[in-house]
Order: C-alpha cells, then sequence, then structure tokens
C-alpha cells in the first residue's frame, strides 16, 4: 500500500452498498481523477466498517477521518476540500450524541471504544479483493512458520493452549475437534467451513467473508495441515452473492500465489478450496445436516454420533468450524495463546462478533472481549434505544436463544452464562427490543420461523412446533385461555426433550423464556384479551382523541386506506371496519391525538 | 400445472450443465442451481430433464427442489420483490411493510400479479440490518422502508 500518499476507504458490505456506496466509490475515482491526484490518492473499497447505521462511511488514510451517512454527491467535496484544501467536511463528520462534538476519528466514538478486533482485525482496514494487502498485514505468514516450524500436533497444542471455543454457537472447544479429528485414522480426511450462517438478523459471518476472506482461507489450510486433510470446502448460503464473489477471488488468488495448490511453501503439504452452496434451509447449518446437503441430499439432520470428525463427508472425517472460529486462528498463530487467553473469560477466552440490531441507536457489527456486560453493548456501544424509549429485552441465538431483560443487563455476556440465564450464545445475533414489542408475538414470530424450517424428519419437531405456533396464535388474537399456558409450557418442554437434532431442541426456547420473564404479559393476552405492548393488532384500536386533535388532516392524508374522516380544523374520526391499523397516522399526528385502545 | 414447452437447445444446454458436474449424483443442488439460473425457475420439466441426464429417481430430485426455499418451481415476475422478514427488520415494523405490499398487489406472499409485472416473497436478513426495514425489487435494495413509502416504490416500475 506504500505507493500512495493518500487512500481513501469507501465501505463495501453489503448495508452500506444497500445505499449507494459503490457510487460514492466511482465518483471519488472521477474527482481524484479530474484534479491529476490519481498517483497520490487510492480509492478502496472495503468490507464492513461496523457501524452501518451510519452508512455509508468513508474513511479517509492516513489522517484517520472518518465520515458518516455519505451521498455520491459528496465525494467531490470530499476531494476538493479534504485532499486538496485539507479542511474537513464537518458536515459528514460524526456528532457525538451527548457532547453534540463532532468526532473526526472513529477511536474516539463510544461506539468503538469498548470493542477489540481479532476475527474483524482487517474489516474496514483492507481491500478483500487483494491478497498484497492481506499479506502487508501478516497474511499467510501463520500458514509459513507452521509448515515450515511446526508438527500438527504441535500447532494442535496452540489452540488448545488458546481456550478458542467454537463461535458457531456451541462453545465446543477447538483445539479439542481437532485433535479428534486428527486422531481418526483415513487416507482422506476434509476441513469444512460452515458459512451457512441462518439466523435471521445476523450478518457477522457474512461480514467477515466480505471484508477478509483470506483469514478463513488461511486458517482452513492450517487446520488441513493439523488434521492431515488436503480438500476443504466452503459451504455458503446462494443468498450472500457479494460473499461468494469475494471469496472466489480470494480462492483464485491464494492459488496463483502458490499459498493453496500442492507442495505449500515447499513443505510437501497440499491444500486446495472449494465452494459448495446452500439453498435457504436453517437447518442446514446444523453440521450433520451441512454435510448432506453437500453430498446433494436432502439436508436432513442424523443423530450424532458418529461425529463428523470420525464420519462426515462421503463418510470420511471430517472437521467443521464456523466462520468466525477460523477468522480467529491466524491471529492466535501471530500473537500466541497466551495473549488470546488475557482476552475475555478464564471459560470462554477471546472475544464475541455480535450483529447488533433490533431498536438500539447504532445497529452495527461489533466485536467484544467476552465478559462484557449487555449494558455495555446496548447503551455504550449501541448508543442506547431508538426514541428514547424503554428498554425491554435483548435476544440472543436467534431462534434457538432466548430473551434476557433488565435484570440481565449487568450480566457479563459468555457461553455459560448465557445460558444460565435460559439463553444462550448462537452464532451472534443480538436484537434489542424496547416497550413497543410485544413478547408473544416474539414468541410467535421465532416458531413461525421454525415451523418454516423444520426439516420435517422426527414428529416433535414438524408437528409440536405447528401446535405451539396455533397456540400463540391464538393467544395473540385474543381467543387464549388459561389452560393454553399449561398447555403451551407443557409441549415446549417435550419438544425439548425429544426432538432429533438441535433445531428442534431449542425452538421451544423463546417460548419458555418469554413465559418465564413476562409472564404478566402472558396474562393480560389470556386474562384480559389485552396487548400490554400494543402490538396485537386483533387486540387493540386506533382511536383520535377530539380534544387534542386540532383537525391539521394530517393523519387523513397519510391513512392508506381512507379510514379516517373529518373536516379541517375539525376533530377527526377513525371508521375503525376500514382501519387495517397500519399506525401511519399516529406515527404522523403532531399533537399525540391517536392513540391504541 | 400447465406442461412447459422447452425449446430444444435450451434442453441441450442443461444436458450440457449435467455433463459438466459429470452427471455425478453428489453435484445435484450445484446442477438445480444452475438450472435455476438459465430458467429463473425449476418447472417440473426441467427436473424430468436432471433426473434423467443424472441417474437418479425424479422424486429424489422433487424432494431436494422442494426442501430447499431457495428453489422454486413457480415462475417469478419481472420485478421480484422480496420483504426483509428477519428478525431486525420484524422489529423494525417489517410485518406493516409487507400487508401493504399485499394490499396493493393484491396478491399473497409466493403468488405472481396476474400482468405476471410483480412477484412477492419474503426472505432472511439480506445482511443490511442497519436500513431495517429492508425491501429489495430485483437487484435494488430499499432501506427504512415504512408502509407509506410503498405506493411510491410500486409506482417507480
Ligand atoms: C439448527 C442449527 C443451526 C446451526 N446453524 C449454524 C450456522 O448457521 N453456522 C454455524 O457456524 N453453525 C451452526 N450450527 C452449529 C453447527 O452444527 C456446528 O456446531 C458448528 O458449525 C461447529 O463449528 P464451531 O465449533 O466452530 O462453532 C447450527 C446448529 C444447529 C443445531
Ligand atoms: S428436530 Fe426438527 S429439524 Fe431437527 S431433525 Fe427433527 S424435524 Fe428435522
Ligand atoms: S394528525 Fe392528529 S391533529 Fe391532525 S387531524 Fe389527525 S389526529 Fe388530528
Ligand atoms: S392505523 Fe392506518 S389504516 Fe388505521 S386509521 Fe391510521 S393510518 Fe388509517
Ligand atoms: S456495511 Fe458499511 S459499515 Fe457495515
Ligand atoms: S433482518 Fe432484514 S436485513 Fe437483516
Amino acid at each position: 500500500m506504500a505507493r500512495f500518499k493518500n487512500h481513501i476507504l469507501v465501505c463495501g458490505g453489503t448495508g452500506c452498498r444497500a445505499s449507494e456506496s459503490e457510487a460514492i466509490a466511482v465518483n471519488l475515482k472521477r474527482s481524484i481523477d479530474e484534479n491529476n491526484l490519481e498517483n497520490d490518492v487510492q480509492v478502496v473499497r472495503t468490507g464492513c466498517f461496523g457501524f452501518c447505521e451510519k452508512g455509508p462511511v468513508v474513511k479517509m488514510v492516513p489522517d484517520n477521518t472518518f465520515y458518516v451517512h455519505v451521498t455520491p454527491d459528496d465525494a467531490e467535496d470530499l476531494v476538493l476540500e479534504h485532499l486538496i484544501k485539507g479542511r474537513k467536511v464537518e458536515r459528514l463528520l460524526y456528532v457525538d450524541p451527548e457532547t453534540k462534538e463532532h468526532v473526526s476519528d472513529s477511536k474516539h466514538m463510544d461506539f468503538y471504544k469498548k470493542q477489540i478486533r481479532i476475527a474483524l482485525r482487517n474489516c474496514g482496514f483492507i481491500n478483500p479483493e487483494n491478497i498484497d494487502e492481506y499479506i502487508a498485514r501478516d497474511g499467510y505468514s501463520a500458514l509459513g512458520t507452521i509448515l515450515d516450524e511446526m508438527t500438527p500436533e504441535e500447532a494442535i497444542k496452540v489452540v488448545k493452549d488458546s481456550g478458542l471455543r467454537g463461535r458457531g454457537g456451541g462453545g465446543f472447544p477447538t483445539g479439542l475437534k481437532w485433535e479428534i479429528t486428527l486422531k481418526s485414522e483415513s487416507e482422506q480426511k476434509y476441513v469444512v467451513c460452515n458459512a451457512d450462517e441462518g439466523d435471521p438478523g445476523a450478518f457477522m459471518d457474512r461480514s467477515i467473508l466480505e471484508g477478509d476472506p483470506h483469514s478463513v482461507l488461511e486458517a482452513m489450510a492450517i487446520c488441513g495441515y493439523c488434521i492431515g486433510a488436503d480438500a476443504g470446502l466452503i459451504y455458503i448460503r446462494a443468498e450472500y452473492p457479494l460473499a461468494i464473489k469475494r471469496l472466489k477471488i480470494a480462492i483464485e488468488q491464494a492459488r496463483d500465489y502458490g499459498l493453496f495448490g500442492k507442495d505449500i511453501f515447499g513443505s510437501g503439504f497440499n491444500f486446495d478450496v472449494e465452494i459448495r452452496y446452500g439453498a435457504g434451509a436453517f437447518v442446514c447449518g446444523e453440521e450433520t445436516a451441512l454435510i448432506h446437503s453437500m453430498e446433494g441430499l436432502r439436508g436432513e439432520p442424523t443423530v450424532k454420533p458418529p461425529f463428523p470428525s470420525v464420519s462426515g463427508y462421503k463418510g470420511k472425517p471430517t472437521n467443521v468450524n464456523n466462520v468466525e472460529t477460523f477468522a480467529n486462528i491466524p491471529a492466535i498463530f501471530l500473537k500466541g495463546a497466551d495473549w488470546f487467553r488475557k482476552i475475555g473469560t478464564e471459560k470462554s477466552p477471546g472475544t464475541k462478533v455480535f450483529a447488533l440490531a433490533g431498536k438500539v441507536n447504532n445497529v452495527g457489527l461489533i466485536e467484544v472481549p467476552m465478559g462484557t456486560t449487555l449494558r455495555e453493548v446496548i447503551f455504550d456501544i449501541g448508543g442506547g434505544i431508538k426514541g428514547g424509549k424503554k428498554f425491554k429485552a435483548v435476544q440472543t441465538g436467534g431462534p434457538s436463544g432466548g430473551c434476557l431483560t433488565v435484570n440481565h443487563l449487568d450480566l457479563p455476556i459468555d457461553y455459560d452464562s448465557l445460558i444460565a440465564s435460559g439463553s444462550m450464545m448462537g452464532s451472534g445475533g443480538m436484537i434489542v427490543m424496547d416497550e413497543d414489542d410485544c413478547m408473544v408475538s416474539m414468541a410467535k414470530f421465532y416458531l413461525d420461523f421454525t415451523v418454516e424450517e423444520s426439516c420435517g424428519k422426527c414428529s416433535p419437531c414438524r408437528i409440536g412446533n405447528k401446535r405451539l405456533y396455533e397456540l400463540l396464535e391464538k393467544i395473540t388474537l385474543g381467543k387464549g385461555d388459561e389452560g393454553d399456558l399449561t398447555r403451551l409450557r407443557n409441549l415446549a418442554n417435550v419438544i425439548k426433550d425429544t426432538a432429533l437434532c438441535g433445531l428442534g431442541q431449542t425452538s421451544p426456547n423463546p417460548v419458555l423464556s418469554t413465559m418465564d420473564n413476562f409472564p404478566e404479559e402472558y396474562e393480560a393476552h389470556v386474562k384480559e384479551s389485552k396487548c400490554p405492548a400494543g402490538q396485537c393488532r386483533a387486540l387493540m384500536q386506533y382511536v383520535i382523541h377530539p380534544k387534542l386533535c386540532t383537525g391539521c388532516t394530517l393523519c387523513a392524508r397519510v391513512c392508506p386506506v381512507d379510514a379516517i374522516s373529518g373536516d379541517k380544523k375539525m376533530p377527526h374520526f377513525i371508521d375503525t371496519s376500514i382501519c387495517i391499523k397500519c399506525g401511519a397516522c399516529m406515527d404522523k399526528c403532531k399533537f399525540g391525538a391517536i392513540s391504541i385502545q | 400445472m400447465a406442461k412447459v414447452k422447452i425449446p430444444e437447445n435450451k434442453v441441450q444446454e442443461l444436458k450440457d450443465l449435467c455433463a459438466k458436474f459429470n452427471n455425478e449424483p453428489g453435484e445435484l443442488i450445484n446442477v438445480l442451481h444452475g438450472a435455476q439460473e438459465m430458467f429463473g425457475y425449476l418447472p417440473a420439466e426441467i427436473q424430468e430433464i436432471v433426473a434423467e441426464e443424472m441417474n437418479v429417481s425424479v422424486a429424489h430430485v422433487y424432494g431436494v427442489v422442494t426442501f430447499y426455499s431457495f428453489f422454486s418451481m413457480l415462475p417469478k415476475g419481472k420485478h421480484p420483490i422480496s420483504i426483509c422478514m428477519g428478525t431486525a427488520c420484524y422489529v423494525r415494523g417489517a410485518e406493516k411493510v409487507l400487508e401493504e405490499f399485499k394490499r396493493h398487489l393484491d396478491v399473497k406472499v409466493g403468488e405472481t400479479t396476474p400482468d405476471g409485472k410483480f412477484s412477492l416473497s419474503c426472505l432472511r436478513c439480506v445482511g443490511a440490518c442497519g436500513l431495517a426495514p429492508v425491501v429489495t425489487i430485483g437487484e435494488r435494495v430499499y432501506g427504512r422502508v415504512s408502509p407509506e413509502d410503498v405506493k411510491g416504490i410500486l409506482g417507480e416500475y
């Protein structure tokens, strides 16, 4: 990267691309050329910076000015003002929500202060489509050192000593898994990277693959050497076109550089990687289902044992690890197991990447040391709840996890503490909910997902979850009774105990944890036919308060079904037989005259 | 379902595709991805050809096609609309946006308008959760969509 005096890093993550970051990059390049700066300044499209809420994000290097909410029209000013005149473009700087001051360096933003980036170390810093930039940041040197100086046993010992646990959700010790696969005797073994990322509302793995694909590829090769495999497979969702494109480029480049292929670094070790595509089935994230899917079959799980490390892809020993697990590996070898152990908690060393989303101010991709509290994540990094509303709950672990409440805010997050509180780590989705979210509806939402995604192989999951869903639906329609609450809990427990795979065994968690943490909300639905959060539409009506209404007519104009009538400057009226309860009128009324009853 | 007639040259292309994967049953999903890219969807006729070429039963192909939500046996509209129903979008009001699309187009999820212009589907997280709720139409991504925006968005097409 040394050739250019200045670099402009433009976020090329999926979030920012959706708000035209590609056009920003194109305009920047044009403006640079027009001003004859093409030999001094380079535009680099990076992966996600994490701060997606403020996207599109553009960062100037070397002075580290961090511009937010940039539009394609701003490109010219960035070149003329920032680069040529050396003046920061103030209107595009981040404003600290408390001090109201401009903050130009991301290091000083609350969003970044508490983060430590290991898995995301290169995301937002390098051009993921250029292997040289990865190499410039010590890329592939861990692989080189290992092939040169270590036996597989020695290398596995480093991973074991680091205490790294699987980031795909289960938290199984990675070094131990590698050791078991090494000891499974076979002429052919496989390394599999699980990039199926099925948790809806989570985008950690995709961001790593989009922002730093080589770190995963390097780790797969290291794993291959350790367990005695010469073939790697990446199972990735077909819905991730950008990640797939960047992976393909990265694999080609690694081959061109002789980092993949035969006799790598003259060590006699061969390794290469192929991509396999998922096709939209959550259960395929489960490792046995994933393997069947790679074999061209329906992605149905099978009972373990045998574990994949003994009998996996094509019946051969197969080591399956998650994307983020792999992304940690090169860093552990570069900096040492002791360094890694010092970060995080004793039983869960290191960091965890979370996709923070929902009702927080700063939606984005974050990486924090294990042991960070939920309060720090939601209020310091996440900037608190949107619109000044009250925090209600946070769901971790996606459809397999549970919700945590105000009482859990000071809980240090790690694998074991989350399980002890009735949730789980999962792959890293973290959805924040506020006072307007109904917890029964939330449970129903997750069950709807599970019912759709159940593979149908075993009946507790196929039939049981459907019945759970129907009970929840009945309750949200105000037709439930107290007996339904008992039925709900009993059935949930039966499914948990009898389902065949992890999907069914964990699917009742959202129901059980919302019942445990918000019993009064379930009771209000069944006893009083009321939804305290005002979300269950069957249980509410929009009404205009005649005393508060000024007759400004705004609501009548936004109502999509013309349910509101009234003369100018006269109180308006909602015809509840037409109203579809979309809430648009209430959002628009400036006088607080519309409420839900 | 009405019979779909596939032109001869397309049949050959499909057979070539199977051959590219050595007609190896383990590559079935890769072949189906390719076939769906070629035809936009996977009607019974295509599944029959694939089964024949790869030497597996039609039932097996059908079983795989129907298992994975990415594969569709119905043609999509000219402008396929997908509403993100991932959790992040859901808690930021995606359901109301979906209702509005359903109402305006008068179709259910999974259906296509009678003129073939729009089809409506749901998906789970497109990875732009910062922009929730998110709607995609073809390649275009719309972020922070509110129910009032729906009419205007449809008007663009
Ligand atoms: C229903 C279900 C879905 C899963 N989805 C994923 C997933 O999307 N990504 C993932 O890495 N692991 C997923 N897992 C966990 C995998 O089965 C497996 O444990 C993991 O890939 C192992 O890698 P790790 O040890 O590095 O975490 C899922 C498990 C279950 C039961
Ligand atoms: S628990 Fe559900 S997903 Fe798992 S095997 Fe049974 S039916 Fe399939
Ligand atoms: S927007 Fe509010 S104040 Fe204006 S007419 Fe409607 S209810 Fe009345
Ligand atoms: S809730 Fe929606 S449909 Fe009902 S009156 Fe208000 S704007 Fe109209
Ligand atoms: S996609 Fe740009 S900051 Fe996340
Ligand atoms: S949940 Fe909709 S984009 Fe992620």
